[in-house]
């Protein structure tokens, strides 16, 4: 049978490809932290959002391979594309993981619900270089469940070509001037957002009447929207199918180098801020390597490469500072103290509300 | 004119299946990011394709599920149409049938759900405190591909002539020897086209692998994960490697199963 041998031979190729892992070269860092080799041999499990890595293309470093090879333990990583989903697998309880990255308000709810574990970061060498801003944050006040990985603001993209000095506000996405060309967010917490902003609203009102009025303001703009998106506005605005959109800013910056007319403000109305943060859930199995993984991604190399990589602001002062860096004083991840617009973190909100605003989300979709 | 038009229509319906891997195809050839403009052609995305292990792993973790999940439905399936058909009763057969096809047209979504809660729940029970991982999407998978496999050989298992299994005891067979020395030649072609089909089905899929996989993620949930920041080039330049050698597949599938009819026609003309 011919057919069975070159079907065999196709597939063996993939497969030998994809077993040998062959390629990348590691890279000559030097660690600060204390990496025993005791626990090799054993697994650790990471669920991570996804592209939220350093993972070694375009000469970067693996960070997962470097770690493996320094420590012996076995990296098994894995990814989601939202913190409801992430919540739903751990809560299935049909799987384990020793480290994983949500962000804000999905560690309030975490902590709320007694799935995460203490482990006191301050014991971690490198937790130092964790900027104090991003110590003790509202869900975490005590620093003993979290250590920051990412910080991100929320702002609004445009085309200079189309649209000629937009005013930096919110109301620029209703603007009847861009009929048919202005975006907004297709998940319904960071698109009441844009709205509540705009109405001086606290974002996480329990008041069922305020979501009523961000939704009345929300389908008023409809006739000049023209799509909700997600990572779909990278296309449309690196095109110019669309000439205004809100997205988080790191993202402007990897669009901005496919499309130099692209320009971006943090709207004078105050904005989102998030972060996502490094944590060990109840399941541990591995909860000493999970501790050494924390800090060996707080390392400066280990960070830098990850900052980089991902394009979000760093809370790694050791990145911070360090002037190699892609993004040294990048004033639209670092803005100055007054360029620094006012923001609002999102809280875990009671499940009454967060049903009662998804119903009305789905009523503007409909709309 | 009438000749014209039939052929416009069948180059649009062409057009409109293929156009979208195209594009795709030729983003995966452009030297930058972008996938408006084309900047310059270059390999750069395929070579860079070694060094992404988190897609490399995803692709072996899909095409080892495809392959035993093919492989495994393919037995149980023609098994399973053998002993259909040798139900005496007809209700009892038909009952079964319908059973057996109940599972292809439940909602992926339902079959998704109800098959993570049935895992996790048994795992429970055994004491697990990982219940989710390669072993369960491999039995999700195996479910959802045993209809196709039952519906692709029972046609052919019915029209062989009964004869042929009465005969072969005849000469001297075990009813084991007969089965494969008679009946499984004369339908070996729609067991391998149910084979294809289990493959390319548990390649595809995504829904059901979403809710069973825990750590053993396949390469349509890692490239999905991808969405909130964007899908890299590289995932064009693996989509593609992957549409390559099925098209190359099944190209050969067609011709060999070609070259087989002609053989037959050969043979029944003398």
């Amino acid at each position: 049978m011919n057919i069975k041998r070159i079907f065999a031979l196709v597939l063996s190729i993939i497969l030998a490809a994809s077993l040998c892992g062959c390629g990348y070269t590691y890279a000559d860092i030097t660690y600060e932290g204390n990496y025993e080799n005791s626990l090799k041999g054993t697994v650790l499990n990471v669920y991570n959002w996804g592209e939220y890595i350093s993972d070694g293309s375009d000469d970067s470093i693996d960070v997962n391979k470097e770690f493996e090879k320094l420590t012996g333990i076995k990296v098994n990583y894995t990814t989601f594309e939202s913190n409801e989903t992430m919540y739903s697998q751990l809560k299935s309880g049909g799987v384990s993981y020793d480290i994983i990255i949500p962000s804000d308000y999905m560690i309030e709810r975490l902590i709320s619900e007694d799935m995460l574990k203490k482990f006191s970061p301050n014991e971690l060498s490198n937790f130092k270089y964790i900027d104090s801003a991003y110590k003790g944050l509202f869900y975490d006040k005590d620093d003993c469940y979290t250590v920051t990985y990412n910080v991100g603001m929320v702002g609004v993209i445009y085309n200079k070509k189309l649209i000629k000095k937009p005013k930096h506000s919110w109301t620029a996405l209703w603007d009847k001037k861009y009929k048919n060309m202005s975006l907004n967010f297709s998940n319904p917490r960071d698109g009441f957002m844009t709205a509540q902003m705009i109405l001086g609203q606290d974002l996480n009102t329990t008041n069922k009447a305020d979501w009523d009025k961000a939704l009345e303001l929300l389908k008023s703009g409809k006739s000049v929207l023209q799509s909700y998106v997600m990572d779909e506005i990278y296309g449309k605005m690196e095109t110019g199918e669309a000439a205004i959109g809100p997205y988080y800013a790191g993202d402007y910056l990897t669009m901005y180098e496919n499309n130099n007319d692209l320009d971006f403000f943090y709207p004078e109305e105050g904005t989102n801020i998030f972060v996502d943060a490094i944590c060990i859930p109840k399941c541990v199995k591995n909860f000493e390597a999970a501790k050494l993984y924390i800090n060996f991604l707080l390392e400066p190399e280990i960070a830098l490469a990850n900052a980089e990589y991902i394009g979000y602001a760093s809370p790694n002062t050791a990145v911070v500072n360090n002037e190699d860096y892609y993004y040294y004083q990048n004033k639209i991840l670092y803005p100055d103290e007054k360029d620094m617009p006012k923001v609002q973190y999102y809280h875990d909100i009671p499940s009454d509300i967060r049903s009662y605003y998804e119903g009305l989300w789905v009523d503007l979709k409909l709309y | 004119m009438k000749k014209a038009l039939s052929r416009l229509y069948v180059g649009l319906i062409l057009f409109f299946l293929y156009a979208p891997v195209a594009v795709m195809i030729f983003f995966s050839l452009n030297s930058g990011n972008s996938v408006w403009v084309f900047e310059s052609f270059s390999l750069d995305w395929y070579a860079g394709l070694i060094f992404d292990d988190s897609l490399l792993t995803a692709l072996e973790h899909t095409l080892i599920i495809a392959l035993l999940s093919a492989v495994i439905s393919t037995v149980l399936g023609t098994a399973a149409a053998v002993g259909i058909l040798a139900l005496k009763k007809k209700i009892t057969k038909r009952i079964v049938t319908s059973v057996t096809n109940i599972p292809m047209m439940n909602a992926d979504i339902v079959t998704g759900v109800s098959l993570m809660l049935l895992f996790v729940f048994v795992g429970k029970i055994l004491g697990l405190d990982e219940s989710l991982g390669f072993l369960t999407v491999l039995i999700a998978h195996i479910t959802f591909n045993l209809p196709y496999v039952i519906l692709s050989v029972m046609p052919r298992l019915t029209q062989t002539d009964s004869s042929l299994h009465e005969a072969a005891l005849d000469l001297g067979c075990t009813p084991i020897k007969a089965f494969f020395k008679a009946i499984l030649p004369a339908i070996s072609t729609s067991i391998f086209t149910g084979f294809i089909m289990a493959f390319t089905l548990s390649l595809d899929d995504f829904v059901i692998s979403y809710f069973t996989c825990g750590h053993y993620q396949t390469l349509p949930i890692v490239i999905y994960n991808m969405t909130k920041k964007t899908v890299t080039p590289d995932v064009y330049a693996l989509s593609t490697i992957v549409f390559i050698s099925v098209f190359v597949l099944l190209m050969l599938y067609n011709m060999l199963q070609n070259k087989n009819v002609k053989k037959r026609r050969h043979r029944d003309e003398y």
